[in-house]
C-alpha cells in the first residue's frame, strides 16, 4: 500500500490531525503576534530593554524543542494538558522572529522621515501609528511569515507529549519503521508550510510600502 | 501685526552650547536673535553647526548649555508638541511620508490638530495653487512626482496650519539649478506675501545673498557674522571673505532682490 493509498482510505483521520495541526500553529502564532509585536515596540521605545528582550528570545530560540517540552511538562495548568503545553513551548519559539523584525521594522524607517514627522508636532504615538507601523508592515509581516513557516514544522514534535497533529503519523511511522506513515504526516506538514509561506509572502507584498 | 510682542525677537539664541554625550562639542556659545518677519539664512559648510541650531529652535534637539526662546519663552518651558506646531519644518528632499497621498502630506498637521475634514479639504486646495501645483496632484503618492513638485509639497506642508515661523533645513539642495532657481525665486515672492519668520539653512552662498534678510555665518560651530547680503559681499573679515572668494559670486548677485 503506498503512502496515496494510505490517505485515501482514512482521510478522515488526516484531516482530524491536520485540523489539529492548524490549531496548535494557528493559536500559538497568534499569541506569539500579541506579545512579540508590543515587545518589538516597546525595544524601540526604551533601548535598555532591548539586549535583555532579544538576547532572552535568542536563547529560547536555543533550547532544544523536545527539552523544552520537557521542561515545561511540570508548569502548573499548562501542564495539565497536552496541547496547551504545545502552544506555549511554539509561542515561545515564534517570538523572536516577531520581536527581531519589528524592531528591525520599525528602526528601519527613513530618518528623515521620523525627524519630519517629530519636527511636525506628531506625539509618539501618532508616530507610531500613522507613520512608523504603516512603513513597517512589511518587514513585522514577514516576521510572521517566518515564524508561522518554523511552528509548522515544530508542531510535529508536539506530537511526542500527547499534543496531536501530524506528527502524530511521523512518531508511529518512526515506531513501525514505517516510511509511508512517516510520509503521511511529512507531506500534509509540508503543504501547510508553503500554503503559509506563499500566502503570507503574497500579503506581506500587498501590505509593503511601494 | 501691531501688537507690543511685535517687538520681541521670534527666537533667540541665548549663549547656547549643543555637545554629544562624549564631549564633543557641535555648537559654541551661540547668541543669536531673529526677528519677525525676516528670512535670517544660517550659511556655513558641512559641520559647521547650521542644522543643530535649526534643529535646537522645535526642540529636536536641546540645548547643553544655554537658552533657546521662542516668542520670549524658553523652549523647556515649552509644550513641545504645540511648539513644534506652530513652527513649519522643511528638510531636504521634503521628508514625506511615502505611505501618504499629497493631500494627506500636506494636511498632515491639520489632521492632528483635529480640523474638520472638509476645511482640511479645503486648506490642501488653497495650499497647492499657493505653491503652484496642479489640483490633481493630490491623490497621488511622493514617489509619482517629480523632485521639485516633492519640494513644493513639502513647503505646502509646512505651511499647513498658517504658523508664524518656517524652519527650512537646505530645502532646494537635492534640486537641478533650473528647478532650484524657480523654486527659490517662487520662495521669494510667497515669503512678501507671507511674511513669515523665516530661518533658512544652506551652503550656497548665491542662495543666501538671494533669499536671505540677513545671513548668519557660521564655522565650526560658530557663529562669525550677521550681515545684510550687501554688507556680506563688501565684508573685510577674512571668514566671511574667503566665502565669498571660494563662490567667486560678484556683488549683482544681491541685485535681483526686489526685482522678483
Amino acid at each position: 500500500m503506498n503512502v496515496w493509498q494510505f490517505m485515501l482510505q482514512n482521510h478522515t483521520e488526516v484531516l482530524e490531525l491536520t485540523v489539529e495541526h492548524l490549531w496548535l500553529v494557528g493559536v500559538s502564532t497568534l499569541l506569539a503576534v500579541l506579545i512579540g509585536i508590543p515587545l518589538g515596540i516597546l525595544i524601540t521605545r526604551w533601548p535598555a530593554l532591548n539586549k535583555p528582550v532579544l538576547g532572552g528570545a535568542n536563547i529560547i530560540q536555543t533550547i532544544p524543542s523536545l527539552a523544552l517540552f520537557g521542561f515545561l511538562l511540570p508548569a502548573p495548568w499548562i501542564g495539565a494538558r497536552a496541547d496547551r503545553l504545545a502552544i506555549l513551548a511554539l509561542t515561545l519559539y515564534a517570538l523572536l522572529p516577531l520581536i527581531r523584525n519589528t524592531y528591525t521594522g520599525i528602526k528601519g524607517v527613513d530618518r528623515a522621515v521620523v525627524e519630519a514627522a517629530r519636527g511636525m508636532g506628531m506625539t509618539d504615538g501618532q508616530l507610531l501609528w500613522q507613520v512608523e507601523l504603516p512603513l513597517a508592515l512589511g518587514v513585522i509581516i514577514a516576521g510572521v511569515r517566518v515564524a508561522t513557516v518554523i511552528s509548522v514544522g515544530l508542531a510535529t514534535i508536539a506530537a511526542a507529549i500527547g499534543a496531536g497533529g501530524l506528527g502524530e503519523y511521523i512518531f508511529r511511522g518512526l515506531a513501525m519503521v514505517n516510511n509511508q506513515l512517516i510520509l503521511a504526516g511529512a507531506i500534509p506538514a509540508a503543504v501547510l508550510a508553503l500554503l503559509a509561506d506563499v500566502s503570507l509572502g503574497w500579503l506581506e507584498k500587498r501590505l509593503a510600502p511601494r | 501685526m501691531d501688537t507690543p510682542s511685535d517687538n520681541r525677537p521670534a527666537i533667540e539664541f541665548h549663549n547656547v552650547c549643543y555637545r554629544f554625550d562624549n564631549g564633543q562639542t557641535l555648537l559654541h556659545e551661540l547668541d543669536l536673535e531673529i526677528r519677525r518677519g525676516e528670512t535670517l539664512v544660517l550659511l556655513g559648510r558641512s559641520g559647521s553647526g547650521k542644522t543643530t541650531s535649526l534643529k535646537l529652535i522645535n526642540h529636536l534637539l536641546v540645548p547643553s548649555e544655554g537658552d533657546v526662546r521662542v516668542d520670549g519663552r524658553s523652549t523647556r518651558d515649552w509644550d513641545v508638541i504645540r511648539l513644534r506646531r506652530m513652527i513649519g519644518y522643511v528638510i531636504q528632499e521634503g521628508g514625506l511620508f511615502p505611505h501618504f497621498t499629497v493631500a494627506r502630506n500636506i494636511g498632515l498637521v491639520p489632521q492632528i490638530e483635529d480640523w474638520p475634514a472638509a476645511r482640511i479639504q479645503q486648506r490642501v486646495q488653497e495650499l497647492l495653487q499657493l505653491v503652484g501645483l496642479d489640483a490633481q496632484l493630490a491623490s497621488r503618492y511622493p514617489r509619482e512626482l517629480s523632485g521639485g513638485q516633492r519640494q513644493r509639497i513639502g513647503v505646502a506642508r509646512a505651511l499647513a496650519a498658517d504658523p508664524p515661523i518656517l524652519l527650512m533645513d537646505e530645502p532646494f539642495g537635492a534640486l537641478d539649478p533650473i528647478t532650484r532657481a524657480e523654486l527659490q525665486r517662487e520662495f521669494l515672492a510667497l515669503q512678501q506675501r507671507l511674511r513669515k519668520t523665516v530661518v533658512f539653512v544652506t551652503h550656497d552662498l548665491r542662495e543666501a545673498l538671494l533669499l536671505g534678510t540677513r545671513i548668519a555665518l557660521m564655522e565650526a560651530g560658530r557663529l562669525v557674522v550677521v550681515h545684510t547680503p550687501d554688507e556680506f559681499v563688501n565684508s573685510s573679515q577674512p571668514l566671511v571673505a574667503a566665502y565669498v572668494d571660494a563662490f567667486g559670486t560678484d556683488s549683482n548677485a544681491t541685485g535681483k532682490r526686489g526685482h522678483s
